[in-house]
């Protein structure tokens, strides 16, 4: 058919306004974000105006001592979290795949509450429940960051399970049973048969479970302390404060380690499901 | 599957972690904030226990059940301009070449990675006094302004004396814009799903046996899309329902949404159980909005098997 053969009557995708709604909902969904990339770079404070390309406010952010300190925190968090979460997960999912046991249905429903509960809820339930167990507040570094890293934790580690028993749906049993069958010990089928092939679904549960704990502020909003802010909570106080470009520049941070570590997760997923 | 019982050792060894994280770091938090939605406040931090449902009975005074009411709109009409613009944005990815589509989703879904705090912040820049939707409505203003000039009209002032910015922040519309913004995604991809499903030779069949394009629409791509129009309307309106930063950061005084105010609660107001009681209120309705969904695919599950 050529190009120039009026749509027919299946080919919704090449009408117009179809088209155009497409493209307009893209502009709706990017321009915001486009924009504040873009004034990040701009060499002027208020105005939307271009007036030339400058780095200075990325110097004033990296310069901006409570801003980093913020960052290092988040990182840390985010570390810590994003281990215990691919271990926890981890058990959990191959605890759903492989037994059969009493009280199951219900289980699964508690473990997927912290996926459907609103956040908020969960966020105040936090904060009350470390109040009342008299959490010490004033501990050295990193240790004061225990409260906000169980909290992640405590949301992360389903989403681990999610994704790696996704990955355990296509296992075939049968491998682990010849492992068995040729002598392998429970541990050694489950170390050298299980874990490589769980590898994947670890990989990009982990890199979930980090994303998840970077971008997280409503959860930790509750949990964090004086001591204890989060490049969030920072940004969250910075945008309360002002609007201001050095706030765009480290959103712009923020975006780009978020967007780089998901095309990764991405990638290695689309790769798994490949080979 | 194996029954636990032929591999206790493994079993526990793979169910004690997960589950004692899960019920010490999780369930006894939600445990203690449900107790605390029984008690009272006596002196200024000290809650005492007391079994009694006052706190759900405040939450139905004509001002919170007004917040609510108000929160249950913002998040109705969320999921309606949701609906209807994912609709648009998933018919338009299904009948898009096929090489491009894997794109065009991985398109809508990358908002949805960049941090909600951000991504709200982006908006205010765009809405504000001197943000960008104002500036091209006074670009436009000064243009028609010259324009005017230009045929004899300019000294009229049919447009007024000088451009008035539109208040387009700290108000209703730039919640629901926001909530809009942040959960579109949620709703396009069921939606998408569903209609990558359906069977395009329905739609030949209908168009062929003399239906409009817009009686199709109605009459086999709505019904046949069900499914994934119920989910998406689930998965949009429950965590638009429950939305903080959004109305926070965008909402002016009379636009706060229930978890503006159990935040409120638990923070400036100092009232633990009457915040706590709150909580439990949301996700009740939380609650409910899933098992409704559940309820309704065991149906057409039903239905479809029959």
């Amino acid at each position: 058919m050529s190009r120039r053969a009026p749509p027919g009557p299946l080919d919704y995708g090449r009408r117009l306004w179809l088209r155009f709604s497409l493209w307009a909902t893209f502009l709706f969904l990017y321009a915001p974000i486009l924009m504040l990339v873009a004034f990040s770079f701009n060499d002027s404070r208020r105005n939307i105006v271009w007036r030339g390309f400058t780095l200075k406010y990325y110097e004033k952010a990296w310069n901006n001592d409570s801003l980093i300190e913020a960052f290092t925190n988040s990182l840390t968090i985010a570390l810590v979290s994003t281990v215990a979460s691919v271990i926890l997960g981890m058990m959990t999912a191959v605890l759903l795949w492989r037994f059969r046991f009493p009280g199951k249905a219900p289980y699964e429903g508690a473990m997927s509450l912290p996926i459907i509960i609103p956040e908020i809820c969960m966020g105040v339930a936090m904060m009350a429940f470390f109040a009342r167990i008299g959490w010490p507040a004033n501990l050295p570094w990193p240790l004061n960051l225990g409260a906000i890293t169980i909290a992640h934790i405590s949301f992360s580690f389903p989403f681990v399970a999610m994704v790696v028993r996704a990955r355990l749906a296509r296992f075939n049993p049968e491998l682990e049973e010849a492992a068995r069958d040729l002598g392998a010990s429970q541990w050694q089928s489950f170390r050298d048969v299980l874990l490589p092939y769980m590898r994947p679904g670890l990989v990009a549960g982990g890199l979930l479970a980090f994303t998840l704990s970077l971008d997280d502020f409503v959860i930790t909003f509750f949990t964090s302390g004086p001591e204890t802010v989060t490049f969030p909570v920072k940004v969250y106080s910075m945008i309360r404060f002002s609007v201001t470009p050095e706030v765009n520049a480290a959103s712009t941070v923020l975006i780009a380690i978020t967007l780089f570590l998901t095309t990764i997760a991405l990638w290695l997923q689309n790769r798994a499901q490949s080979s | 599957m194996e029954s636990w019982r032929r591999n206790p050792l493994t079993f526990w060894v793979f169910a004690l972690p997960p589950s004692l994280w899960l019920a010490v770091f999780f369930l006894a938090p939600l445990a203690l904030v449900w107790m605390m939605s029984f008690g009272e406040k006596v002196g200024l931090i000290d809650i005492v226990i007391s079994w009694r449902p006052d706190n759900y009975l405040r939450a139905m005074d004509p001002l919170y059940l007004q917040i609510f009411l108000k929160s249950f709109w913002f998040a109705g009409l969320t999921t309606a301009v949701c609906l209807v613009m994912g609709f648009l944005v998933a018919v338009a990815i299904t009948f898009a070449p096929p090489r491009r589509r894997p794109l065009l989703l991985l398109l809508v879904m990358l908002p949805f990675w960049t941090n909600l705090l951000i991504r709200t912040y982006a908006l205010i820049a765009v809405f504000r006094t001197k943000g960008l939707v104002n500036f091209g409505l006074e670009q436009m203003w000064e243009w028609s302004q010259s324009v005017l000039q230009g045929v004899g009209l300019g000294d009229l002032g049919l447009l007024g004396p000088e451009f008035e910015p539109l208040q387009l922040l700290y108000n209703n519309f730039a919640v629901v814009a926001g909530l809009v913004y942040v959960h579109l995604p949620f709703m396009v991809l069921p939606l998408y799903a569903a209609l990558d499903r359906m069977d395009r030779s329905f739609i030949e069949a209908s168009l062929d046996l003399g239906a409009g394009h817009i009686r199709t629409f109605f009459s086999v791509v709505i019904p046949l899309a069900m499914p994934g129009i119920v989910s998406g309307i689930i998965i949009t309106f429950v965590p638009a329902l429950g939305s903080f930063l959004t109305p926070d950061l965008l909402g002016g005084t009379d636009s706060q949404m229930i978890a503006n105010v159990i935040e409120r609660q638990f923070k400036s107001a100092n009232d633990w159980p009457f915040g706590a009681a709150l909580s439990f209120i949301l996700m009740y309705v939380t609650f409910i909005a899933i098992a409704l969904r559940s309820l309704w695919a065991g149906r057409a599950r039903r239905g479809s098997a029959a």
